[in-house]
C-alpha cells in the first residue's frame, strides 16, 4: 500500500498534481468519511422520501377530502420552494425553536443534528415529488383489474397490496429513478448547514492544500460513479420486473 | 334489513339460488334498470341478451355487489346482497365473475393468477390450492401454459385462465359478462366449449351474451332486456321460435 501512496506523492513532486486524499492519511480519512456521509445521507433520504411518497399517495387516494387537501398543500409547499431555502428553514428556523440538550461531554448541543435536519428537509423535498410519481403509477392501473380482484373477494386494502402496488411500481419506476438521481445530487446542499458530506470535506481539503482543480475533478468523478451505480441498479431492477408481453 | 337477513338464512335448494325482485338502478339521472325481476334455480344456465345499453351488464354486476341498486332486492342463496350487513367476502366466495376484458393480473403467471385469491383471500394452504389450480388449468385445456404470463397468451387463452381463476374459489354461481365479445370468432368457440362443460357439470351460470347459437344450445332460460326492462323471457325454443314482442322480433331479425 505504501508503494501506492508514494506513487501519488511522487506524482505531486514531479507534476504538481496534488491528490492529498490518497497519500495523506489525514485527508484520506476525512475524504472517506465524507463519502460515507454522502452515501448514508443519500440512503436515509431515499428511504424516508419513499415512505413519504407511499403514504402521501395513499392519503391522496383516500375518500376523505381533508387528507387530500393536506397532501396537496404539502406537495405545493415543497415543490414550489427551493430545497436550499427549505433546509435553512428547518435548520435555522425550526431548529432554533427547539431546546438545546446536553451532549455526551456535557457540552450543550442542538436536539436535532445538522445531519438529521438535512435528512428531514431533503426527504420532504423529494417525497413531494414521489407522491406525484406514485399517484401517477396507481392511476395507471386499470380500474377493471381492481374490480376483478374485488370480484374474487379481495378487500380494498388487499387489492392495493397484492395487485395495485406491484403494477403501479412498475409504471413509476423510470420517473422514480429520475427523482432518486436528483435526490442524491441534491444531498450536496447539506454543505450549507455544515454536514461533513463529500462536498463539505472536499472544500476543507482544497482550502488546506490549494488543490482546487484536482479536488473538483475528484468530486465530479465520485458523484458520477455514485449516481452511476444507483442508475445501474435501478435499471437492472426495471428489467427484472419487466413483464413478458405486457406494455408496462 | 337485518330482519330479512335473519329470516332467509335457512335457504334450501328448492328455492331460487338467485332471486331478483323489482330492482331499480340509476346512474345519476339515468334509470338503467326499471324494475327487473327474475328467479334462477341452482344448476340453471341463464342467458341475458339484448341490445347495447339495455342494462344487461349492470344487472349481473349487481348480483355480486360490484354495483349497488337503488331499490328492490337481490338475494343470493337467501342472503340479501344489498344490505348494510352484507358480508362481501362471503358473497364473492359464492359468486364468481368472468369479464369481457379477462382482467387477469398481468404481473402473475397463469398458474399464479388461478392460485392467488384462494391463497391470499381465503388463506388456504398453497399446496392444496396448487393441486386444484393445476387441475383447473387442465380442465380449461391450458396444460403447459401454467408459467406463461397473461401477456404471452392469446385472448381466448387468457379468458380460459380467467374462468379457471374464478373456479378456483369454488363458487356456486358464475357470472359471465360478455366474455366472448373481445375475442375473434375462432377463439370464441374454445371459450364457449369451456363454459358449456361447466354448465354440464351443474354449475349455475348467468351469462350476458351476444352468442345466439350458444344461448339456443346451452341456456335453460333466456331473458331479453331492452332499455332496462325484461321484454320477454322463456326457454330457448319459446324465445327463438315464438317471440311475441315486436322488439324481440326486431332484435332477432337483425341478429340471426
Amino acid at each position: 500500500m505504501d508503494v501506492f501512496y508514494n506513487l501519488f506523492l511522487s506524482l505531486y513532486e514531479n507534476t504538481g498534481i496534488n491528490l492529498t486524499i490518497i497519500y495523506d492519511a489525514y485527508d484520506r480519512g476525512r475524504f472517506i468519511d465524507g463519502v460515507y456521509s454522502t452515501i448514508w445521507l443519500s440512503l436515509s433520504c431515499l428511504f424516508f422520501s419513499l415512505i413519504i411518497g407511499l403514504v402521501g399517495a395513499w392519503l391522496q387516494g383516500s375518500k376523505f377530502s381533508f387528507t387530500k387537501r393536506i397532501v396537496q398543500i404539502y406537495i405545493q409547499l415543497f415543490r414550489n420552494t427551493p430545497p436550499l431555502v427549505q433546509m435553512y428553514f428547518f435548520f435555522f428556523g425550526v431548529g432554533a425553536l427547539l431546546p438545546v440538550v446536553e451532549g455526551e461531554f456535557g457540552i450543550p448541543e442542538p436536539m436535532i443534528s445538522a445531519f438529521s435536519w438535512a435528512v428531514i428537509s431533503l426527504a420532504f423535498f423529494a417525497g413531494a415529488f414521489n407522491v406525484e410519481i406514485f399517484r401517477s403509477g396507481i392511476e395507471a392501473v386499470p380500474k377493471a383489474t381492481i374490480e376483478a380482484a374485488e370480484a374474487l373477494g379481495y378487500s380494498r386494502t388487499q387489492a392495493y397490496i397484492y395487485i395495485v402496488l406491484p403494477l403501479a411500481f412498475r409504471v413509476c419506476l423510470p420517473s422514480l429513478t429520475n427523482n432518486m438521481v436528483n435526490l442524491v445530487k441534491t444531498t450536496t446542499l447539506a454543505y450549507a448547514i455544515a454536514v461533513p458530506e463529500l462536498l463539505y470535506v472536499s472544500n476543507q481539503i482544497w482550502s488546506d492544500n490549494s488543490n482546487v482543480p484536482e479536488m473538483m475533478i475528484v468530486l465530479l468523478l465520485v458523484y458520477f460513479v455514485l449516481v452511476g451505480i444507483l442508475v445501474w441498479g435501478m435499471s437492472s431492477w426495471e428489467k427484472k420486473l419487466k413483464l413478458p408481453g405486457y406494455g408496462v | 334489513m337485518n330482519k330479512i337477513t335473519k329470516e332467509t338464512n335457512n335457504w334450501t335448494e328448492d328455492q331460487p339460488i338467485v332471486a331478483i325482485n323489482n330492482v331499480h338502478k340509476y346512474f345519476g339521472e339515468l334509470e338503467v334498470l326499471k324494475g327487473i325481476s327474475m328467479n334462477i334455480m341452482k344448476g340453471e344456465v341463464i342467458c341475458i341478451i339484448g341490445p347495447s345499453g339495455s342494462g344487461k351488464s349492470t344487472l349481473i354486476r349487481c348480483i355480486n355487489a360490484l354495483n349497488d341498486i337503488n331499490s328492490g332486492s337481490i338475494c343470493v342463496q337467501g342472503q340479501e346482497v344489498h344490505s348494510d350487513h352484507l358480508d362481501k367476502l362471503e358473497l364473492r366466495k359464492k359468486v364468481g365473475m368472468v369479464f369481457q376484458q379477462y382482467n387477469l393480473f398481468p404481473h402473475k403467471t397463469a398458474l399464479e393468477n388461478v392460485m392467488m385469491a384462494p391463497v391470499q383471500v381465503l388463506k388456504q394452504d398453497p399446496k392444496v390450492v396448487r393441486e386444484r389450480a393445476l387441475r383447473l388449468i387442465k380442465k380449461v385445456r391450458l396444460e403447459g401454459r401454467e408459467d406463461s404470463y397473461p401477456g404471452e397468451l392469446s385472448g381466448g387463452q387468457q379468458q380460459r385462465v380467467a374462468i379457471a381463476r374464478s373456479l378456483a374459489m369454488e363458487p356456486d354461481i358464475i357470472l359471465f359478462d360478455e366474455v366472448t365479445a373481445a375475442l375473434d370468432p375462432e377463439t370464441v368457440k374454445e371459450v364457449l366449449v369451456t363454459i358449456k362443460e361447466l354448465a354440464e357439470d351443474g354449475m349455475t351460470c348467468i351469462l350476458v351474451t351476444h352468442e345466439m347459437g350458444f344461448a339456443k344450445e346451452v341456456a335453460d332460460h333466456i331473458y331479453f332486456t331492452d332499455k332496462g326492462v325484461i321484454v320477454e323471457s322463456g326457454s330457448p325454443s319459446e324465445f327463438f321460435d315464438n317471440a311475441k314482442d315486436p322488439r324481440t322480433k326486431e332484435f332477432l331479425s337483425q341478429i340471426l
